[in-house]
């Protein structure tokens, strides 16, 4: 019985080490497979270079470009909505309009991105089309405004978890004195929120920097670096998926892992940086 | 000095209000539109096609026409996933809330945060590398296939089931946790009798939403087997076909008015699995609460 019950807690612990060790091993297995690029010191010309395997360079700086072009973007799209629409639930809206705002929220963020994408190329891409006036209407332009409708409802509901841990005197003390709602908005919910709204921010970047689809079929994928925001890019996880045919021992094929390897460290590293002190600690992901 | 406080009180409620109707707008125009699109072609001939439904269901007649093998590509790919996932994730999370402290609870925290921020294409990408490093070992006969697309999936999942198993335990009532411990339940039985079952309704909902998360991604099983017509695999090691690449493969790829119609109709279909599967999460939470506390 005793060797049962101790077994079964080492179980428990197996498991933890396990997935754990799962984490490592996706770097580990990345690093491998990108070793042939590394280990030629052309790490610097990689993330320098264009992407022109006919002439032997399978630099990843036009995609590295792209995706942090894109990040950003959506980011500056989706960040006032985002807040606007945390501060509407959280102090301005009734009761029973809160709860149905959440509940948009909750379903917005389980739909597949795939189907959003999927909507705006039918919808959004002959618009954009009509607007730039020239090419096919797939861009960075076009990528942006689905990407930041992906990532508000997480940094919405990240947003609103942050409002309500900010000090109740203090919300209760500003009632006392008879402040308005946008006061208590302005004076107290948004200073004591930033570190939320800090790490809200950081992990929807994350989000817009790892995600696939969007990218993919609406941003066009073109290698070139792109000049303005109204030309065809190619992000990083598009640059995976895309290569993805071609022969398995090739230089093509390499880069991909390096691609990937790159992302990993950029969502590692924000991981890091959401946990930098002064910061409260977060569990919901 | 009013003036201005006036000013700035109307701009940031007109701000808020103004970004959740723009919220509410997208959201309304994308699935208004869907299922105008999608809406009259769903019915029993955007699965089935042309072939009998009962003799598709019991694998006597191949689909050719119909969305029945991404369909079943989808659940079993959840299915898969799931039952790789569910123990692991949920071992974990008991280990992490009941067992782990001090330095070893951050470092494993750390890592199941890097874990759960791996964009779903890298995991997609380890998944294709293990198949290479696979095939390598075993030669010709493993290539991408469900079994390693599973295997991604249920990666990709652990840190919502360790996450949820967690934060539920942890969330449950200080008196209801000391008690049975104090009647002289062991650490484990109390696990098991008392706090497991407290639970459950949070770590179900995880589990439905990990659920759903199986069913949306299609950027792991485009690089793990996913591909454009395979019919109902076989075995674990055959190549299938799943609802969200069959969107992403149409978006790309189609050539006639009836194939976008059928690819409106998938989008409709994961749209409607993917809600269904979060309305259950939350009815269930609540359900199971009260199931728990009347039994």
């Amino acid at each position: 019985m005793g060797d049962r019950m101790v077994f079964r807690e080492h179980l428990f612990r197996s498991a933890a080490v396990i997935c754990g060790l799962l984490t490592l091993a996706i770097f580990c297995f990345l690093c491998v497979l990108g070793l042939p690029l590394l280990q030629d010191g052309h790490l610097l010309s990689l993330l320098s270079s264009p992407w022109a395997p006919a002439r032997g360079l399978y630099g990843i700086f036009p995609m590295l470009l792209a995706s942090i072009l894109l990040a950003l973007l959506s980011l500056a799209l989706g960040f006032p909505v985002s807040l606007g629409c945390s501060l509407l639930i959280t102090a301005l809206a009734p009761r029973r309009l809160r709860m149905l705002l959440i509940g948009m929220i909750r379903l917005m963020a389980g739909i597949p991105t795939v189907v959003y994408s999927f909507a705006a190329l039918f919808l959004l891409v002959p618009l954009m089309r009509t607007l730039i006036g020239r090419g096919s209407g797939l861009s960075l332009l076009t990528a942006a405004p689905v990407l930041a409708l992906l990532i508000v409802p997480t940094m919405v509901i990240f947003f609103v978890a942050g409002f309500e841990k900010v000090n109740r005197a203090h919300l209760l003390a500003l009632d006392a004195l008879g402040g308005s709602r946008v006061q208590k908005i302005i004076h107290i919910l948004l200073p004591g929120a930033r570190p939320a709204l800090i790490n809200g921010t950081l992990l929807g970047f994350g989000r817009a920097m790892g995600d696939t689809m969007v990218s993919l079929m609406l941003a066009g994928n073109s290698t070139a670096v792109p000049s303005s925001l109204a030309d065809s890019a190619r992000t990083l996880p598009a640059h995976i998926a895309l290569v993805m045919a071609s022969d398995f021992d090739s230089m093509e094929f390499t880069s991909i892992f390096a691609c990937g390897l790159l992302l990993y460290l950029v969502t590692g590293l924000l991981m890091l940086l959401m946990r930098l002190p002064g910061r409260s600690p977060d569990n919901e992901s | 000095m009013t003036g201005q406080r006036k000013i700035t009180e109307i701009t940031v409620t007109w701000f808020c209000w103004l970004s959740g109707l723009l919220l509410l707008a997208a959201l309304v125009i994308l699935v208004g539109y869907l299922i105008r699109r999608g809406g009259p072609v769903l019915g029993l001939s955007l699965l089935f096609g042309d072939t009998p439904p009962l003799d598709a269901l019991l694998l006597r007649k191949h689909v050719f026409d119909g969305l029945y093998p991404a369909l079943a590509g989808t659940l079993l790919l959840i299915i898969g996933a799931m039952v790789l996932a569910i123990p692991l994730g949920i071992a974990s999370g008991i280990y992490m809330a009941e067992y782990a402290g001090g330095r070893t609870k951050a470092v494993f925290s750390l890592l199941f945060d890097i874990l759960a921020g791996i964009p779903s294409i890298v995991v997609g990408l380890a998944g294709l590398s293990i198949t290479i490093f696979l095939h390598r070992i075993f030669g010709e006969r493993i290539m991408p296939c469900l079994l390693i697309s599973c295997l991604a999936l249920a990666y990709l999942v652990l840190p919502y089931l360790i996450r949820t198993t967690q934060v539920a335990l942890e969330s449950i009532d200080p008196v209801v946790r000391r008690t049975a411990p104090a009647l002289g339940a062991s650490r484990l039985q109390n696990i098991g009798r008392v706090l497991l079952p407290h639970s459950l309704p949070a770590i179900i909902g995880g589990i439905i939403l990990a659920t759903g998360r199986c069913a949306e991604d299609t950027a792991v099983i485009m690089l793990t087997g996913a591909v454009a017509s395979a019919g109902i695999p076989r075995s674990l090691l055959d190549q299938y076909e799943a609802l969200p690449f069959y969107i992403y493969y149409i978006s790309a790829q189609y050539t006639s008015p009836d194939e976008l119609a059928t690819g409106f109709g998938a989008a409709l279909l994961l749209l409607l699995l993917c809600s269904a599967l979060l309305v259950l999460a939350l009815v269930l939470q609540r359900r199971l609460t009260i199931f728990l506390l009347y039994r």
